[in-house]
């Protein structure tokens, strides 16, 4: 019986991977100084899962190397060595070594051999096998991919006394490969008078040809008769080449693509992705589902009823109250299923603080809270990458360095602040540093600079901060390979735009920034407010809404011509006719007749005018561009309960549009002045 | 032998039929591939969608997906026609390069028929004045004494969403 080892490769590049992060945020607390018996058992845990797995699926220069790391490790387990900062940086170097193996070998692409051995050699070193040198570790390194094996196996002369039998081991080589090529020494063989018949005289030297045998695999064969020979076993470089070991080096390197072919096909599922999952939730899904049948079965019954009396109306409507609770709850639950904590994004960071901080010669302490926090899994993937620019931004340009934050009073140590809650069915994440905060002159001057505002424009200092999103804006004097290149921010806000999310940020000079973050928690359904506007009914997502009130005609403040405003307490809110954005024709056109409905997002505020409230739901959100195209100012599209279409409005892409719409105003008035 | 070998080669081309639907647009025969056609209803009403071209009509569900609708009429910006008893909704799946197929509609004002058509009797248009613009003319097949004008609905409804992103950018 033979199996597939092939299907497991996925589960086991994803183990690994996530071995790999355990062990990476294991040293980094190691690094901190906190040597907790506990934490080097887990990272030696994980490296030994690591090494076990690659070892049973033929990885073996996975294998090997993973191997040091755990002598290593297990010293430390042992309290044989010290944890030293040393020690632990080399550790990392080979965790981030690792992870390029296991990624090369999943993508079938070639191992970089170099950093390979160069780090094997720095472990080895810290083991005290100082004999070894860069090269002999390449050579091990790339054995495990060569192409075929030259074994020379001279049998001591007392062999066969032991009852082993020279003939069956060179067939049972012969088995593992393709072709095995054996050559026979007869040198010492003594002439006939003198030759004792249950002596070895004869030695073998045996070309193994194809077949994927490892070097383990071969000793295997000799494991028995391994004190009674002499074994010595060479990787072959050139399937002509059998005896030529100058040219090696170099040939092996070439081959090395060739055997990994078989690991490729695997590489290619790797795109499938797959999810983890509690089995809690699944439990509970099936819980529902079983409440689910029971309803359906109850309900069925009145399918078969003749005459409806006012009884069974009663109970039909029971049920249906039933079926949609249990459809909700059901729904709840699978949604659950795609939800992830959002350590899985926030776990990186602390390597990659750890990392800039080097680079920038900043010293910095990272305070991750609310890890715990979960979002739907595709949020999740796609708020990483966002996130990552967000905090080398804060690392970069927010924090000062050691020498400046002294001179301003504050610890050497700065601090960034990663943290995730949940707020009015919204996730919010928040950035947060204790820099010197965004500048607003340099900002303000850059935008004027890049065009981006007119010279003598005057603004609100949340307006001049909310300038950094905008595209072509970048204020770091030397452009870095971290930030700098002004496609950053304006990125970063459409990333999480598309996500159907909002981002901002507040700063005070001298203290800090905020960047906030606020997300969905799934993109798959929302929580709608049906609005009426003449014909047409319009969806505004509930979350984004702050209060919907009457018009009092005393509040309407006419700006400057079309723009008008209204005053809520102690605020100035502009009003968006929303039938004149989307050229509806509406009920009525004076506001007393309708009403406004208060919304935010990115922290600004707009009143959008609405003949009707028509009542909440929960809708499903459908995207406009599956059969069209994007469309400004909505976010998709859904069907309601009469199987007509209703738009979702995307409240960030109506300020946007109205904001255009009144620039684009100005413009004609101006014309028409002149 | 070689020459009745050529013959039935060019027997054989001849024998590939297209199989056409064709409609009616302001008097004048139209065709497409109907394997392209994946339904045929009648006009109901749309949901609009803001700050568009008129030729898009708006959105229709059609079995929970979201199909926008586009007016031909107003499309190749022929007189306008109140939507009466023979309207109907071509429903049609258009192949765009690079892109995942689509799903759209287009208004039309009746029906006509489903023809047989050998593929080499569709020839091409010369540039003559039909309503439609000859880029979106695959070419031209003669039924029965009738022209009917083939229609490439591939380059026609990407166009048609073209014009839509020309007039945003604006």
């Amino acid at each position: 019986m033979s199996i597939d080892l092939e299907q497991f490769h996925e589960t086991f590049f994803e183990e690994s991977f996530e071995g790999l992060d355990i062990m990476e945020s294991g040293l980094l607390e190691l690094e901190q100084g906190e040597v907790d018996l506990e934490n080097i058992n887990t990272i030696f845990r994980s490296a030994h899962s690591i090494k076990g797995g690659s070892g049973t699926f033929g990885f073996s220069a996975v294998a090997e190397f993973t191997h040091d790391m755990e002598t290593l490790l297990d010293q430390m387990r042992n309290g044989e060595r010290q944890v030293s900062v040393s020690v632990v940086e080399t550790l990392l170097g080979s965790v981030d070594v690792l992870r390029n193996m296991l990624n090369a070998i999943r993508d079938g692409s070639d191992i970089d051999v170099d950093s390979v051995a160069e780090t094997t050699v720095a472990i080895k070193a810290i083991l005290g096998l100082e004999n070894t040198t860069t090269d002999s570790v390449k050579e091990q390194v790339s054995e495990a991919a060569a192409k075929g094996w030259i074994v020379h196996f001279t049998p001591h002369i007392d062999i066969m006394k032991t009852g082993n039998d020279t003939v069956r081991l060179i067939r049972e080589l012969n088995s593992l490969a393709d072709k095995a090529e054996v050559t026979v020494n007869n040198d010492a063989l003594p002439p006939l008078s003198e030759l004792e018949p249950e002596d070895c005289h004869q030695s073998w030297v045996i070309n193994l040809i194809g077949g994927e045998v490892s070097e383990d695999d071969i000793r295997e064969v000799f494991a028995w008769v391994d004190d009674e020979c002499d074994l010595k076993i060479e990787a072959m470089a050139k399937e002509d080449d059998y005896i030529g070991p100058e040219r090696r080096d170099d040939d092996r390197r070439q081959k090395a693509p060739e055997r990994r072919n078989t690991e490729r096909r695997s590489g290619k599922s790797s795109e499938s992705s797959s999810i983890r999952v509690n089995i809690s939730k699944v439990d509970e899904l099936i819980n529902m589902v079983g409440e689910l049948v029971i309803t359906q079965s109850m309900l069925s019954r009145f399918g078969d009823q003749e005459d409806f009396t006012p009884a069974t109306i009663e109970r039909l409507k029971d049920g249906l109250a039933q079926l949609e609770g249990h459809t909700r709850e059901l729904q709840e639950s699978v949604m659950r299923v795609r939800m992830m904590p959002i350590s899985f994004a926030f776990q990186r960071f602390p390597r990659l603080v750890h990392d800039l901080s080097t680079t920038f010669e900043k010293k910095i302490e990272l305070i991750v809270t609310g890890e715990t926090t979960e979002l739907d899994k595709t949020v999740l993937e796609k708020i990483g990458d966002p996130l990552v620019h967000l905090v080398r931004n804060s690392l970069d340009h927010g924090i000062e360095s050691p020498a400046d934050r002294v001179k301003a009073g504050k610890s050497e140590t700065g601090v960034i602040e990663l943290s995730a809650f949940h707020q009015g069915g919204n996730i919010v994440i928040q950035i947060k540093d204790d820099g010197a905060g965004l500048n607003k002159n340099k900002i303000l001057s850059k935008a004027k600079e890049k065009g981006l505002v007119s010279q003598d424009e005057r603004m609100p200092d949340d307006q001049v901060y909310d300038l950094i999103f905008r595209p072509g804006f970048s204020t770091a004097d030397v452009v870095s390979d971290v930030s700098g290149r002004g496609v950053g921010m304006d990125v970063v806000r459409r990333n999480i735009r598309e996500l159907g999310g909002a981002v901002e940020v507040k700063s005070t000079p001298g203290e800090g920034s905020v960047f906030t973050i606020r997300l969905p928690l799934t993109l798959a359904i929302l929580d709608g407010q049906l609005v009426g506007i003449g014909d047409e009914t319009y969806i505004l997502p509930v979350i984004s809404i702050i209060e919907s009130l009457q018009v009092k005609t005393e509040n309407i403040n006419a700006v400057a011509g079309n723009a008008e405003v209204y005053r809520l307490r102690d605020e100035y809110i502009p009003i968006v006719r929303l039938y004149q954005i989307f050229g509806i024709k509406p009920i009525s056109t004076d506001l007393e007749n309708g009403l406004l409905v208060v919304v935010e997002a990115e922290g600004k505020k707009i009143a959008i005018y609405v003949d009707d409230l028509l009542g909440q739901q929960q809708v499903v959100i459908k995207s406009l561009e599956t059969n069209f195209k994007k469309i400004e100012g909505l976010s998709g599209a859904t069907i309601l309960g009469d199987g007509t279409v209703a738009l979702i409005i995307d409240i960030a892409g109506l300020i946007d549009l109205y904001q255009k719409d009144m620039a684009s105003s100005v413009v004609s008035i101006k014309g028409a002045a002149a | 032998m070689s020459e009745t070998a050529e013959e039935l080669e060019a027997q054989e081309t001849e024998k590939e039929f297209k199989e056409l639907l064709t409609f009616f647009l302001a008097g004048e025969e139209y065709g497409v591939d109907i394997l392209r056609v994946q339904e045929i209803k009648g006009w109901d009403s749309v949901t609009n969608i803001p700050n568009t071209p008129e030729y898009i009509r708006g959105v229709i569900n059609i079995r929970g997906a979201i199909v926008p609708i586009i007016d031909m009429r107003l499309r190749f910006m022929l007189e306008k026609k109140e939507y009466d008893a023979t309207t109907v909704v071509i429903i049609l799946n258009v192949v765009s390069k690079g892109n995942a197929d689509r799903v759209m509609g287009v208004v039309v004002d009746a029906v006509s028929d489903v023809y047989n058509v050998p593929a080499n009797d569709v020839k091409a248009s010369p540039d003559f004045g039909t309503a439609v613009d000859t880029e979106f003319v695959t070419g031209l097949a003669t039924i029965d004494e009738k022209m009917i004008i083939v229609l490439d609905i591939d380059h026609m409804l990407n166009a048609a969403e073209l014009a839509v992103v020309d007039q945003m950018s604006e």
